[in-house]
């Protein structure tokens, strides 16, 4: 019997199997930011241990990061969480992308594109996102403050070996259907715990078709799905994507790294403990109506009903999610009117997303009474999208132009959607008070969430005059 | 970390499903620094109106289940973000026990590291367990025994992987175990050119 990436990649990293614990894995790599590191800085002072590899872990300032303006925090506490960051990073030797640098941005925006990422290695960060590196065929994975702490003095995890789950895509996409619609689909189709306990592996045409940016996209909303991880075997795309990047090595080393990467591919006799299967023609252009992703419809339909709750519960937090969103049952999703835009997050925010958005919106205006949001990922992905003229299209069009962080995705800096209205937002959560008290927030792919700023509302792409969305591969 | 071994105490009833971590500590009180105090912002948003007074009608502002150390809640509590403040908060409110149908995994392996036991019992379980503790009722919880009792004879065993059990039971610090492997944490980096 052959193996899957999952097993392989668990194999090669454990450090300990004892009878009755759970596994002592290596832990390859491992990203930091302000919000979930602090505390973990702090234990390591108070029990005066040190970091074992200050190298393999690497930092970022993302969530609190103002997109306008951004070396002037007003917010105090923001500014102390940013500046023990710097200080726990001098102190104990870890390379930090600050404001100041060129590679700093959203971490699961950086690692990839600056080639820290690579296939087969395990990748933890404080942060439920940290499923987007899956896409290369990582084992990636968020943890919480404590096991932050663990893995700098330790740089391992105890961890329990995950059920795995095969997601196979078959066929092809609809035109004007994107990585996000397709990742919205199985989220509703299946429900927010259909992957609680597993290590999802994405696979089928649609996945082997796709670039690392859509496949980053699908991984990223993992979490939403329940599951942990989720990730893709490395093929010949992930291998030339990562070619040339910056912390990537190159020439004869390049080709001997890249024939490692491919020996983790799963081997097509793997076995998993749970297979499913979708068709790629089935899924329309996604939209979030409710408090969780798996909230979703299709555009062209209708907010179901209450009777068609299939149970107490459901019906019960059905109510109370369209009471919170301030929409009826039956409503056609094209009727939900939109006050604010937001492109941007560690779902969206890459170089193809700004690209479709803006291929669509230009020559349009954004609507009087919209106000709209570009956040790059990265202040790369910025310099690269500017050097092909993009801001000036979103600003022509009357988008706002910023500086790269999370930004609106879970509004801790000042970028919030006040409460009552409705946000089109390529992020990944919907939940109640994400993007602001009382905001609404309905999840969207980026040119989804472009028409949505033009026409105030939400409307079906494919129907849209040039709605060829051509996906042009950076 | 304080040992949990048998708790027995009131236990709050919030009868929700896929409470996520933005519900249990909203991102607004993310920006400490330091590990305590959260639990006056637990369920911020959800305890307290928009002028900061106490809403009526959130379960836990409702007398029979103020003053409990044991919450219970429906499936896929904790889901949402791996913010361990959602633990920390539930932690310093006073719930050192949270019983569920399920949980989220990166929630479910933070209560752990943070002396907060996750107890899973099957959906029949977990509804008896809140119309017993409607009439305000406390309960036991025992860890080495594994099971759930109270007065009127509800009586459940739950499952929980032994390591997680020693970890609580005896109150231990994880990463000094695990510095104990330090020469096989060698060895592997060693072994693997890195
Ligand atoms: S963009 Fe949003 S989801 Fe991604 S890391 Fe930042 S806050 Fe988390």
């Amino acid at each position: 019997m052959g193996k899957s990436i999952i097993q392989k990649i668990w194999d090669s990293h454990q450090v300990v199997q004892e009878e009755n614990k759970p596994d002592l894995l290596y832990i390859d790599l491992h990203y930091i930011h302000e919000v979930t590191s602090p505390q973990a800085f702090e234990g390591l002072r108070i029990k005066e241990r040190s970091v074992r590899r200050p190298d393999r872990t690497f930092a970022t300032m993302d969530h609190n990061v103002p997109t306008y303006n951004r070396y002037f925090i007003q917010d105090e506490i923001a500014r102390n969480q940013l500046d023990a960051l710097a200080k726990n990073c001098r102190d104990f030797g870890i390379r930090l992308a600050d404001l100041n640098s060129e590679e700093q941005g959203i971490v699961h925006v950086i690692g990839p594109e600056l080639g820290l990422t690579n296939p087969g290695m395990t990748i933890v960060c404080g942060d439920s996102h940290t499923s987007t590196h899956g896409a290369f065929g990582a084992l990636a994975f968020g943890i919480g403050t404590s096991e932050v702490e663990h893995v700098l003095a330790t740089q391992t995890l105890w961890q329990t070996k995950p059920k795995t789950l095969k997601l196979q895509i078959n066929g092809t996409l609809q035109e004007g259907v994107t990585a996000k619609d397709v990742i919205l689909y199985i989220i509703s189709k299946f429900g927010v715990t259909f992957g609680t306990g597993y290590v999802i592996e994405y696979c089928g045409a649609v996945i082997s078709s796709m670039s690392m940016e859509e496949r980053m996209t699908i991984c990223n909303m993992s979490i939403e799905g329940g599951a942990r991880a989720g990730l893709v075997s490395p093929d010949e795309t992930t291998i030339s994507y990562l070619k040339g990047r910056k912390y990537v090595s190159a020439g004869i080393e390049f080709e001997k790294a890249a024939n490692k990467w491919r020996s983790f591919a799963s081997d097509d006799d793997a076995e998993y403990d749970k297979i499913l299967e979708i068709e790629g023609a089935d899924i329309s252009p996604m939209v979030s109506w409710g408090t969780n992703p798996g909230m979703s419809s299709p555009v062209d339909e209708q907010i179901p009903v209450l009777e068609s709750a299939v149970s107490p519960t459901d019906k019960k937090s059905l109510a109370s999610a369209l009471q919170y969103m301030g929409l009826s049952e039956g409503m056609d999703i094209e009727a939900i009117p939109v006050q604010h835009v937001f492109i941007g997050s560690c779902t969206n925010s890459r170089m193809e997303d700004l690209r479709a958005a803006a291929h669509w919106v230009k020559g349009r205006r954004v609507k009087e009474g919209v106000r709209a949001l570009v956040v790059p990922g990265s202040q790369n992905v910025k310099k690269l999208a500017e050097a092909e003229g993009l801001d000036d299209i979103f600003r022509d069009a009357g988008f706002e132009w910023r500086d790269s962080g999370c930004s609106m995705c879970l509004s801790m800096n000042p970028d919030v959607v006040p409460p009552g209205e409705h946000c089109a937002s390529t992020s990944n959560r919907n939940f109640e008070g994400r993007q602001g008290a009382g905001a609404r927030t309905h999840l969207v792919s980026p040119v989804m969430a472009a028409a949505a700023a033009v026409y105030g509302r939400f409307v079906d792409i494919r129907k849209e005059e040039y709605s060829r969305v051509e996906t042009v591969h950076s | 970390m304080k040992p949990i071994t048998i708790v027995t105490g009131k236990a709050a009833i919030l009868d929700r499903v896929n409470v996520d971590t933005d519900q249990i500590i909203p991102k607004q009180f993310l920006k400490r620094i330091e590990r305590t105090g959260f639990g006056q912002f637990l369920f911020y948003n959800w305890r307290y109106d928009e002028h900061g007074t106490e809403r009526e009608d959130f379960e836990l502002n409702q007398p029979q289940n103020k003053n409990a150390s044991i919450l219970i809640a429906g499936e896929n509590f904790g889901c949402g973000s791996s913010r361990e403040h959602a633990p920390w908060s539930l932690l310093d409110y006073g719930f050192s026990i949270i019983i569920a149908p399920s949980f989220a995994d990166i929630f479910y392996q933070n209560c752990f590291k943070n002396g907060i036991l996750p107890i899973k019992l099957n959906h029949e379980e977990v509804e008896t367990l809140m119309a017993v503790c409607a009439g305000d009722q406390a309960i036991t919880v025992d860890l080495p025994n594994q099971h759930v009792k109270s007065g009127t004879g509800f009586n459940a065993h739950f499952d929980i992987h032994p390591y997680w059990k020693e970890l609580l039971v005896n109150g231990w610090d994880e990463i000094s175990i695990t510095l104990r492997y330090g020469p096989q944490i060698d060895a592997f980096e060693k072994a693997s050119g890195i």
